[in-house]
């Protein structure tokens, strides 16, 4: 591998808990629930009637009508979070080259709403195509990416990772090889979904993987928790600025920490199941540290998939335990998506978010709504719950994990000085 | 200005989100109003939906102004 390093640059944030990274992480230490009733479609009919939606956000205060309505809003989020990233960078100058600026940004569905409502208005017409000119561009989960390159000029690498609930991490792990390799110096790397709509709710519901806990949606997503029933489908968007770590040092950038390096594996197991003894996931892990040269020890914080899923979660913990050892009980591990919910396509991104601000400030956000511990979860873990704690991070583990049995991780590490 | 006239450049305000002292007749809509290939298909189709006709696409082309849809509208409708 080249000497080149990558760091962290610029962080932006569209979240269940609040619209920038400063609201988001503040929701995230109180211990709040992005979790409430459906408000974007009648949901009385469905099984599950909450999601983590975004909240009071006027998408007109940050991109032109005419430019917003040819957008779903998976990539209105997209832009919207790309925003304060590039902003909270300092990116945009005159000595920026942007032919060496990529973006790589994940989605794990892409447009469902535009592909909803074109499909629905067809089935309900006569049979003669009258489709949406901008059905196609609007859907398609890549657009995004092609989107911010049109707005900042950014010529560098451009696409759409696709892994599920992993595509985020996903896309941070290529960001990572394309400017470690020398094809960039600087990527724009996220993930947004927007799938709060009767077909994700309802798609999700059908697979049986959605929390039905209707009169209580705040206690919802409870990960390791005994009584947890399933997910809580969220939405909104992460967006960060990877750099390689002397372009940054030449602009004068603040630099966050470093993105040390990943895995990625598959599981070849199942559809939508985790192997139960998490052997992809320990694997993944173990490739991550490999490839950062890194100890376990060396961890301080796992922030987890931790989704809330009765399968799930157990084998992320074994797989924690056959990577870290003795080790495994000392570092710290939450499940933000107790807060959050699962934004899919854009939670690898958030939860990146999540743990390089926790690095940051020393706090490890909590894993909240733990009343009584599912009793298959061994006792030493640290599971952070119900608040947050101080801990001094060296460097932290993000995990994710998709449908398809696709397993990511990414560290974070404290640059030395 | 005529209903239909009125109703075009309703649609062509919303959709290609301009001011409506810059829908004139005279106005072209890829020169004068920053509409695109795209955007001239939309507005095509957003036609044929509120008049309820059907403009086939060798007529289309020649619809490039806000007059000359206003004038096909009146003679087909």
């Amino acid at each position: 591998m080249s000497s080149r390093k990558v760091v962290v640059t610029g962080l932006g944030a569209l979240t269940p808990l609040g619209n920038n990274v400063q609201d988001f992480w503040n929701g995230l230490t109180e211990g709040v629930s992005g979790a409430a009733p459906i408000t974007k479609f009648d949901a009385s009919k469905f099984k599950t009637q909450f999601a983590c939606e975004v909240k009071g956000l006027k998408v007109e205060d940050f991109i032109p009508r005419k430019d917003a309505r040819k957008m779903d809003l998976f990539a209105q989020y997209a832009m919207i979070s790309t925003d304060e990233a590039v902003n909270d960078a300092n990116l945009i100058s005159d000595k920026l080259d942007l032919d060496r600026v990529g973006v790589i940004w994940a989605s794990g569905i892409g447009g469902l709403r535009s592909f909803q409502e074109e499909v629905t208005s067809f089935a309900q017409g006569d049979g003669t195509p009258r489709f949406n000119p901008f059905f196609i561009p609007k859907m398609i989960a890549d657009i995004a990416a092609g989107h911010i390159s049109i707005k900042y000029g950014f010529r560098g690498p451009n696409f759409c990772t696709v892994s599920a609930c992993a595509s985020a991490t996903n896309a941070l792990l290529d960001a990572f090889h394309y400017i470690k390799s020398g094809m960039s110096d600087v990527i724009i790397a996220g993930g947004s979904e927007a799938a709060v709509t009767e077909a994700g709710v309802g798609g999700f519901g059908a697979l049986k993987a959605l929390s039905t806990r209707n009169d209580d949606p705040a206690s919802a997503s409870r990960p390791f928790d005994q009584n947890r029933d399933g997910f809580v489908l969220g939405e909104g968007a992460g967006a960060i600025v990877l750099e390689e770590y002397e372009h940054a040092k030449a602009r004068g950038a603040k630099i966050y920490c470093e993105l040390t390096g990943g895995g990625a594996t598959a599981d070849a197991h199942h559809m939508t199941a985790p192997h139960p003894e998490g052997t992809g996931a320990a694997r993944v892990m173990e490739m991550a540290l490999q490839v950062s040269g890194l100890k376990p020890e060396d961890i301080d914080y796992v922030n987890v998939h931790g989704t809330s899923t009765p399968l799930g979660d157990v084998a992320e913990l074994k797989a924690i335990e056959k990577t870290f050892g003795e080790h495994a009980y000392d570092l710290n591990v939450s499940s933000t998506k107790s807060m959050t919910g699962h934004l899919l396509g854009a939670a690898g991104a958030i939860e990146a978010i999540a743990s390089i601000k926790a690095m940051e400030m020393g706090v490890v956000p909590p894993t909240i709504n733990n009343s009584e511990l599912d009793e298959n979860i061994d006792k030493r873990f640290k599971l952070t719950l119900n608040k947050a704690e101080k801990r001094e991070i060296r460097a932290a583990l993000s995990n994710t994990f998709g449908f398809g049995g696709h397993n990511f991780s990414v560290i974070f590490k404290k640059l030395e000085d | 200005m005529s209903e239909i006239a009125e109703k075009v450049k309703a649609i062509i305000v919303e959709k290609l989100g301009v001011e409506e002292s810059e829908v004139t007749l005279e106005a072209s809509f890829t020169n004068d109003l920053g509409a695109d290939s795209l955007d001239t298909v939309e507005l095509i189709m957003e036609f044929e939906k509120e008049f309820n006709v059907s403009i086939p696409d060798d007529q289309a082309e020649n619809i490039s102004t806000v007059g000359q849809a206003v004038s096909y509208l009146e003679e087909n409708k």
